[in-house]
């Protein structure tokens, strides 16, 4: 545990090498040979540490680390006199911070493993960059979530969002790429803004930026009960930042395009990771936000709507990731009613579970797009699972697991969410059950539509034609910018996809020997780099779900009590928390048979509502396709208004982002006019007194010199005349200086 | 009444001084007794008796008192800045490696000079006495007036090291003319018994004359407008490595002698005392204040201009010379601590950058002029990324030291009142920035001699550019020890009141 400190350094100095040096000269082998073992060190330290700390008995499970300090303490002024203002670099490991550093080093391991094949088509370069990117990114990860104060979190904060705007726009090239992240990262940004705010606020208020600090010094202070106070307003802004990061409503809309990077980035960053740290952040605080229940009132509606928006867009989209990204969004809707009502373990649970599904649906994704070359429209596939039979299972275990069928982990974590939900408020619960049944029917619409039916992709040819074209057909390819990753080794070197399949005509064409010497052959199971992590993490969608067992089901809860410190364990904790835990000495046992009651009555309605959901998208899309076509005809409105997502990108761009142009273009016209003026202004100033300085230096001092310089040619008397008068020159000016001293100290009393 | 004579302690504290002084005989000697292939070798003499001169250091600090009659103090203040002179020497000596074979000059008379010099400094940051003070700075003076001109058949050296010589006898005139009033005023020329001595009465015109010449001649040694017009030509004639040494060695030594004088000999007439100016109290900072805004301002504008590297650093050499005022002005600890971190940082980024000068210079090329720099990106990207991070750091951005040594200094005149002073100080880091960074254009934009020959790195001056890359990338991500260690050293500034020498 003491050397926690090493978990952002490991993939930071992978990330060092593979930049530095990885771009210039490694080989794909060697780079992500280099990433993947930074990974897997960074797994090994983490588990260990986890192990250790779980060890500990539990009121002793936190462990500080304090490399030094960075800045020297500034002392400023707050609203409780004067805080001292110290960056520390500490780091702090405690339950949550485990479960956290197992997910980012484990599951971004598996990735990791996943991309070095799913890159494979990647120049050699850019193959570096790509896991330099990515090295850097899981770096600080690891910092935001080992942070023990706001600063370094706030450090990991912007690291996570630069990384994910560098890995969005990998393919920069390619226009939609480049502008998927530049609004990603404009958009984190608002979001930042917030947190920023928030953080300056918590040093106003509590005069220090410590977690643990901060938690000590709100408990001794009133909740916030009727009255939107200090500790509401941090909260919200706080909020604010979350809602950025974790792509809620009203900053969700950059997370769809960031579907726009390579699969493994929209895996660990997009799924499992980084948009996990608003979720994060926010239990890190809980008992900050325990004492604003006004604000968590407006996260857990937040998180409702955001679950309910984005799951019905999701049920209309075609293309796989899109889907994907929506149902994360949605499932992080989801945490955040958790937090909102209270239940920071059960979200912490369902970031758990979420990781595992979600990465594991993103690459069994890839695995799909891979094999179709590029494709990823699920109109154009159906009926893959005759060729790919490990994608095909892997995934299916992640949409069952998503879907909520018991006994796989999203079963477990969603209930707990929904239960918790319940005893709080019914609407939110009710909105919450409409939404997995959505999510059931979301996901096996994707699952039907890529693996069931018939195949409705391009066709390929049987033989390999002789290889035509030439740099024309290319530059199409290129500039669609579709690449394709592929292994040579697992398909042989007869085996290469076709780039403009997505966008091309739809019999094969010919790609120049140049590029590419060979030829798409159909759909293909990925090769073993890729399927493997796919198998680890469909083993992990199933298992994960158990070590939380809810007590109706004869379990103990056990992650949730394994939390518990983490989250303050307050009163208000406990009671929202654990009402329902077993505790044999004060609970009456008929109160526990009611709640387990009405538990198993919640269950089998979140079971029966998943099963509707599975059996509706089977009955619509496997058994009778044409009926989806049917009630899009018939509700056109409606139909279009989820096609296009609400409205809101279009919302944004009419109203914030023309509005901003508009007052830009407005600033720049001042800008132009005043304020360039000015600047012009002082501009011509600064260069009218350089130019005298110049001229000074230039006639008088550089003047002599040359003139010393050319009259030693001419003779040795102009000589020592000139550079008499040089001297002179300097000396009178020192004198001068003196007497300006002295003048002033007779004349200016 | 001390005991006269020399006690075995006192040579005990004076290790440091000794050693060098010995290295200095060491490399004359060898310069004479080696055979002419072999005086690369000495080299790495020079650096030996430099790094056991560091290793004696190490004995005596954290000692405090005063050593050979209270003429010579051993504190921490003298520590940090012996260690400071120690570093740059040392790289100055790698960085003349192969820069004295390119000129074909002789190292052995060179090394014993950078040597005395460095002798000359200590001297400076530890003397308690107006004598002492003066004797140091008198042999670092002349050490290098000779170093100067010391590539003889280069006119620009010649020509540089005569100036230098007359201007800096000259403006020395004028500080030992403060000196002698101050003398005359107390009849002593012991700091602290100048200090008591003055203390009650007030000081009267006299005293300020006194003032004014020493201000002068300080100012003269800082490089300070309007004492500084030696700097650019002496910058630019002197050989690269000696420009680097005067321009962070001597202005470290003089800073450190200026704040013997106005701190342990005149302490009570920093904001009054002096008479009045426009009805307001008069103190030595208002001297300070003065040259500091003009130096800042009057360098930065100069330097903008400057198509020759060498006058481009040696104006913003002025400027930091201003910047570096404004702790003096300050006037609290706390200005004096950032002063002493802000000279630690100078130190490494201005080595850097003159390192890369050094680097520049080929049998054919001086390599002195912006555009030699062109294409640097392409020809040896090590060193364009090493000046990138000086020209960075010079401008004060972070994370690189230079942002922590300005916000240090920045933060000590706010915390003092002068609120001005920092604005003007931020206003003058950002139109510094844009000379800094027109070298960095000309780095990677300008390609026009990409095709040129790659530039080739000597090993020696790779360590300088690394020691110096580290030392302004570390000190700015983790400043908290060079704080602490300035703060320390700081602190014992005007302490040291014991005989450590005598016995008792």
């Amino acid at each position: 545990m003491r050397l926690i400190w090493l978990l952002p350094l490991i993939p930071a100095a992978g990330a060092a090498v593979n930049g530095l040096a990885g771009v210039r000269w490694f080989g794909r082998a060697a780079a992500g040979a280099v990433a993947c073992l930074a990974m897997l060190s960074a797994f090994a330290v983490a588990l260990t540490a986890s192990i250790a700390l779980i060890r500990l008995p539990p009121e002793a499970r936190a462990y500080d680390v304090t490399l030094g300090p960075w800045l020297p303490p500034i002392p400023l002024a707050t609203a409780h006199g004067i805080g001292s203002f110290a960056a520390e670099w500490a780091f702090r490991l405690d339950p949550l911070a485990t479960v956290m550093i197992l997910v980012v080093t484990g599951i971004g391991l598996l990735i990791h493993v996943y991309a070095t094949a799913y890159m494979m088509d990647e120049p050699r370069g850019g193959y570096a960059r790509f896991f330099c990117y990515l090295n850097l990114f899981c770096a600080f990860m690891l910092l935001l979530v080992l942070a023990s104060n706001f600063l370094v979190m706030f450090i990991g904060w912007e690291g996570v969002g630069l990384c994910s705007y560098l890995l969005i726009g990998y393919w920069y090239e390619k226009g939609s790429a480049a502008t998927a992240g530049r609004k990603a990262f404009i958009t984190n940004r608002i979001g930042d803004w917030g947190f920023l705010l928030g953080v300056f606020g918590v040093f106003h208020v509590f005069g220090t930026l410590d977690f643990h600090a901060v938690a000590q010094a709100v408990s001794s202070l009133p909740i916030e009960q009727s009255h939107f106070g200090e500790l509401s307003i941090i909260c919200l802004l706080l909020f604010i930042g979350a809602t950025g990061k974790s792509a809620q409503i009203p900053l969700f809309v950059w997370l769809p395009d960031a579907m726009e990077g390579p699969t493994p980035v929209s895996a660990l960053i997009h799924a499992a990771t980084m948009v996990t740290a608003g979720v994060y952040m926010v239990g890190r605080n809980a008992v900050l936000f325990q004492h604003a229940p006004l604000v968590l009132a407006i996260i857990a509606i937040v998180g409702t709507l955001t679950a309910l928006m984005a799951a019905t867009i999701g049920l209309v989209q075609n293309d796989i990731k899109r889907v994907l990204a929506y149902s994360t969004v949605s499932q992080l809707g989801y945490m955040f009613l958790a937090a909102g009502v209270g239940a920071f373990a059960a979200s912490t649970f369902h970031l758990l579970t979420h990781a595992f599904f979600k990465a594991l649906l993103f690459l069994g994704s890839g695995a799909v797009i891979h094999a179709m070359a590029g494709e990823q429209d699920m109109q154009r596939m159906g009926g893959l699972r005759r060729f790919l039979p490990v994608t095909f299972v892997t995934m299916m275990i992640g949409a069952l697991a998503i879907a909520g069928i018991p006994p796989l982990a999203g079963f477990f974590s969603k209930d707990e969410i929904l239960l918790q939900a319940f005893s709080k408020n019914r609407a939110l619960w009710a909105l919450g059950s409409v939404t997995a049944l959505m999510t059931a029917f979301y996901m096996f619409r994707l699952v039907a539509l890529t693996f069931y039916g018939v195949y409705r992709g391009p066709s390929w040819p049987r033989h390999v034609p002789p290889a035509v074209g030439g740099p024309a057909t290319l530059s199409i390819a290129t500039a669609h910018g579709v690449r394709h990753p592929v292994d040579p080794d697992a398909h042989g070197l007869a085996h290469v996809p076709q780039h403009d399949l997505s966008h091309g005509p739809a019999h094969p064409v010919p790609i120049g020997p140049a590029a590419h010497a060979h030829e798409w052959h159909g759909p293909h199971e990925a090769p073993s780099a890729m399927t493997w992590p796919l198998m680890a993490l469909a083993v992990g969608a199933i298992v994960c779900g158990f070590i939380s067992i809810p007590p109706a089901l004869g379990g103990t809860n056990a992650l949730e009590r394994f939390l518990e410190p983490s989250f303050g364990g307050t009163p208000a904790a406990a009671t929202v928390e654990h009402a329902r835990q077993p505790r044999a000495d004060a609970e009456p046992a008929t109160a526990d048979q009611a709640s387990n009651g009405r538990e198993w009555a919640l269950m089998l309605l979140a079971v029966t509502l998943a099963g509707a959901g599975v059996a509706a998208a089977w009955r619509l899309y496997v058994t009778r396709p044409e009926i989806p076509v049917r009630l899009a005809a018939r509700w056109p409105g409606l139909h279009s208004l989820l096609w296009h997502k609400y409205f809101v990108d279009e919302f944004y761009g009419a109203t914030l982002v023309r509005s901003t142009f508009a007052s830009a273009r407005g600033l720049w016209t001042f800008d132009a006019r005043v304020v360039d003026g000015a600047v012009n202004g002082s501009g011509w100033m600064t260069r009218t007194v350089s130019w005298f300085s110049g001229i000074f230096d230039r006639v008088v001092v550089d003047g002599l010199v040359n003139f010393v310089g050319w009259s030693a040619d001419e003779g040795s008397l102009v000589v020592r005349r000139g550079q008499t008068g040089l001297l002179q020159n300097y000396l009178l000016l020192i004198v001068l200086g003196v007497c300006v001293f002295l003048t002033v100290y007779l004349f200016a009393r | 009444m001390m005991p006269l004579g020399f006690t075995r302690l006192d040579f005990y504290y004076l290790l440091p001084e000794l050693i060098v002084t010995a290295g200095a005989v060491a490399l004359l000697g060898g310069d004479v007794l080696l055979a002419r292939g072999r005086h690369r070798l000495l080299t790495w003499v020079g650096l030996a008796f430099l790094g056991a001169a560091a290793v004696a250091l190490a004995f005596i600090s954290g000692r405090e008192g005063t050593v050979a009659q209270g003429m010579y103090s051993v504190d921490g203040f003298a520590v940090f800045f012996k260690l400071l002179f120690l570093v740059a020497a040392a790289l100055t000596i790698l960085m003349s490696h192969r820069y004295l074979d390119v000129e074909g000059a002789r190292p052995g008379e060179y090394y014993f000079l950078v040597l005395c010099a460095t002798l000359g400094m200590m001297v400076m940051a530890a003397g308690v006495d107006l004598v002492t003070l003066f004797i140091g700075l008198e042999t670092m003076a002349v050490s290098f007036y000779i170093l100067v001109g010391y590539i003889k058949p280069s006119r620009r050296s010649n020509e540089a090291s005569i100036k230098y010589f007359l201007l800096g006898t000259f403006s020395l005139g004028l500080l030992l003319y403060g000196m002698s009033l101050l003398y005359g005023l107390t009849g002593s020329t012991e700091l602290r018994t100048i200090a008591t001595t003055l203390a009650g009465g007030r000081g009267g015109p006299l005293l300020a004359l006194a003032v004014m010449l020493l201000v002068a001649g300080m100012g003269f040694k800082i490089a300070a407008v309007p004492f500084h017009a030696w700097a650019p030509d002496v910058y630019e004639g002197a050989p690269t490595p000696i420009t680097a040494f005067i321009s962070v060695g001597s202005k470290a030594a003089s800073f450190a002698m200026l704040l013997r004088i106005f701190f342990e000999g005149l302490p009570a007439f920093r904001m009054d005392g002096l008479g009045t100016i426009f009805g307001q109290p008069l103190g030595w900072t208002y001297f300070f204040y003065v040259l500091s805004i003009v130096s800042m301002t009057l360098g930065n504008l100069a330097a903008l201009t400057q198509n020759n590297l060498k006058r481009m650093l040696a104006y913003s050499s002025i400027a930091h010379a201003g910047y570096l005022l404004i702790g003096i002005v300050a006037a609290t600890p706390r200005g004096v601590m950032a002063a002493l971190v802000y000279l630690m940082v100078y130190t490494f980024m201005q080595l850097g950058a003159f390192a890369i000068v050094v680097l520049m210079r080929r049998q054919d090329v001086i390599g002195d002029e912006l555009k030699d720099l062109s294409g640097l990106s392409v020809r040896q990207p090590a060193a364009a990324v090493a000046m990138l991070i000086f020209m960075l750091s010079l401008g004060g951005i972070p994370p690189t030291a230079g942002f922590m040594g300005k916000f240090s200094l920045f933060a000590a005149a706010i915390e003092s009142g002068y609120v001005g002073l920092a604005i003007i100080g931020v206003l003058n880091s950002a139109i510094s920035l844009y000379y800094y960074v027109r070298v960095v254009v000309y780095m990677w934009v300008r390609r026009e001699e990409a095709a040129a020959p790659p530039v080739v790195m000597s090993r020696a001056l790779a360590l300088v550019l690394i020691v110096a890359v580290a030392g302004t990338l570390v000190l700015g991500v983790y400043p908290r020890a060079l704080f602490d260690l300035a703060q320390a050293s700081a602190s014992t500034l005007g302490r040291a009141d014991q005989a450590l020498g005598l016995l008792r």
